[in-house]
């Protein structure tokens, strides 16, 4: 039983992972770059969220869909700011830019809200469902971390896989060039992407500081690494590589801080990654890159 | 002839500064197969993106059914009826046979069923494969694609850029022959190609790139029988 709550909580992590690992992969399929500032979006979306609901006293629902607008909003200026601008430019160049855009919004951050450590408060109580006559408790927060990832999920499946809009990304992320002769806004369609990935990254940081309370300006860069890692290993640029990459570096993650040591946890991690790459360099789900003539 | 559905005005292109396009004009009129020939590097690429707004011209215009494309975006001209089959094919491979058709009516509004249909009956191998995706079809198969994409649009001018490239004979042919029916159904078309025996042999003129410029035009009848075309282009 107690193996199955370490599990439960492997996912739930993974979970929230898995959410904030979308924003990186959509955005690498896509603009075929990393966006380090995306952890950052997330911390953004908690202050977002904290101050609408310990602040304004606003319901914590109403918190996180202002948290989602924010987030929305800033993704889609951040592209069009500084990664737009940029787009014919060498990736080292984006890529230093990106970095540079995560501390300019962490520092941002700490001049707005102070490097003093908030308390977020669970969008959800504190409670807890017990299963098997109490001997699985699976908290309120878990539940919902767990759901709504699954319904990010299919609802972000059904829209890449059938809606016009979402074939369109998928056609530009293949090929922009031929997009562009079909008649699709590519910039448009980037600029979607951006909303997606950083609206996904409010939700991501509501369930991520409801399930871990402590709240600064630095919140978003661990948790933003792991996910990258998580996209990675999935296979960076597949959506379904983004879902189990974050679940299997959640559980991983917890297995290693419960049966192995809870300071070696990232290295295990780090290290299962590795053996992965080395196995499969594209990722667990990852498309080689293959050539047609 | 009616009035030119595609007016290419002494435009000017660089890469950098690469002075790949060197001031050509050419016209395409409603109903016409016009052909750009030339040897590879010649620009012929780089003329049809510049129509499509992919690139832009440092001098000179490009307009299509009278208006200028000189501000319009690619996205835009598509919308205005120019599609392009760009070289090298270029289907999304992992997109199935049907989306890569419905990408190519992606500025349609109405329904695109009877389109569907239409393209279907005009290349049959695509309708056996339309749960497919593109990446898995032969090189053939996937300029049939190319060209099907192209043709959900509605295109009032279609451009091919290089139809014939790497595909067997018997394939180049069955592609020019599908080119020829466009065009007695009514399509006016631009083709690219290296390929200059076939391209004139169906073409109602031609114009014969080199290095940026247009060198020699005509009838296609007149250039195949070119002393000049026959020496550089036709082996002899
Ligand atoms: N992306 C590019 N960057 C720099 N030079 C280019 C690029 N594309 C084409 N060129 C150059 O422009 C000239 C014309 O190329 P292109 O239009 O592709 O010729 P064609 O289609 O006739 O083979 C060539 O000299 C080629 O090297
Ligand atoms: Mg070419």
């Amino acid at each position: 039983m107690i193996f199955l709550n370490y599990f439960i909580s492997g996912i739930s992590l993974g979970s929230i992972y898995a959410i904030i690992a979308l924003g990186y992969t959509m955005v690498y399929g896509i603009a075929k770059m990393l966006n380090f500032a995306h952890g950052d979006v997330i911390m953004v979306g908690a202050y977002v969220c904290f101050y609408a609901v310990s602040r304004y006293e606003f319901p914590p629902f109403v918190g996180v869909i202002l948290a989602m607008f924010v987030c929305t909003v800033l993704g889609m200026l951040v592209e069009r700011l500084a990664y737009k601008p940029l787009r014919q430019a060498p990736s080292l160049a984006v890529l230093i830019t990106a970095i540079g855009m995560s501390y300019f919004l962490q520092n941002t951050a700490l001049l707005l809200w102070s490097s003093n450590p908030k308390v977020f408060p669970s969008i959800v109580g504190r409670g807890a469902f017990k299963l098997f006559e109490g001997k699985l408790s699976v908290s309120h927060i878990t539940a919902l971390t767990i759901s709504a990832c699954v319904v990010i999920m299919i609802v972000l499946s059904l829209f890449i896989s059938k809606t016009r809009l979402g074939k369109a990304m998928r056609a530009c992320s293949e090929d922009k060039g031929a997009a562009q002769l079909m008649g699709i806004n590519v910039n448009a369609t980037i600029s979607l992407t951006f909303a997606i990935g950083s609206g996904l990254a409010a939700v991501a940081g509501a369930l991520l500081c409801s399930a871990y309370p402590t709240l600064m300006p630095t919140t978003g860069a661990l948790p933003g690494i792991k996910a990258f890692t998580a996209a990675v290993f999935g296979g960076i640029g597949s959506i379904p590589g983004a879902f189990l990459g974050g679940l299997m570096l959640g559980v991983i993650e917890i297995f290693a801080k419960a049966y192995i040591s809870s300071q070696l946890s990232d290295a295990v991690v780090f290290a299962v990654l590795i053996i992965v790459l080395l196995v499969k360099p594209a990722g667990l789900l990852g498309k080689q890159a293959q050539e047609k003539v | 002839m009616s009035d030119a559905v595609l007016n290419v005005e002494n435009i000017n292109v660089y890469y950098g500064s690469i002075h790949a396009i060197k001031g050509i004009s050419f016209d395409v009129y409603d109903g016409e197969i016009v052909t750009l020939i030339g040897a590879n590097g010649a620009g012929k690429s780089t003329t049809l993106n510049t129509i499509s707004g992919l690139l832009h011209p440092a001098t000179g215009s490009v307009s299509f059914l009278g208006e200028s494309l000189a501000k319009i975006p690619p996205h835009k001209v598509v919308e205005r009826g120019l599609a392009q089959v760009p070289e090298g094919r270029r289907v999304f491979a992992q997109m199935t046979v049907q989306e890569n058709l419905e990408m190519g009516a992606y500025t349609q509004t109405q329904n695109i069923s009877d389109d569907l249909e239409k393209v279907y009956s005009l290349f049959p191998r695509l309708k056996e494969r339309m749960n497919q995706v593109a990446g898995t079809l032969s090189g053939g198969e996937q300029q049939m694609l190319a060209m099907g994409r192209a043709l959900m649009s509605r295109p009032k001018l279609l451009m091919l850029d290089e139809p014939s490239m790497g595909l067997a004979p018997i394939l180049v042919e069955q592609i020019f022959d599908i080119i020829a029916d466009l065009h007695r159904t009514g399509a006016t078309i631009l083709l690219v190609e290296q390929n200059a025996q076939m391209a004139l042999s169906i073409a109602s003129r031609g114009y014969v790139m080199e290095t940026g410029k247009i060198v020699t035009t005509g009838t296609g009848q007149e250039l195949l029988a070119s002393e000049a075309v026959r020496k550089a282009y036709l082996g002899g």
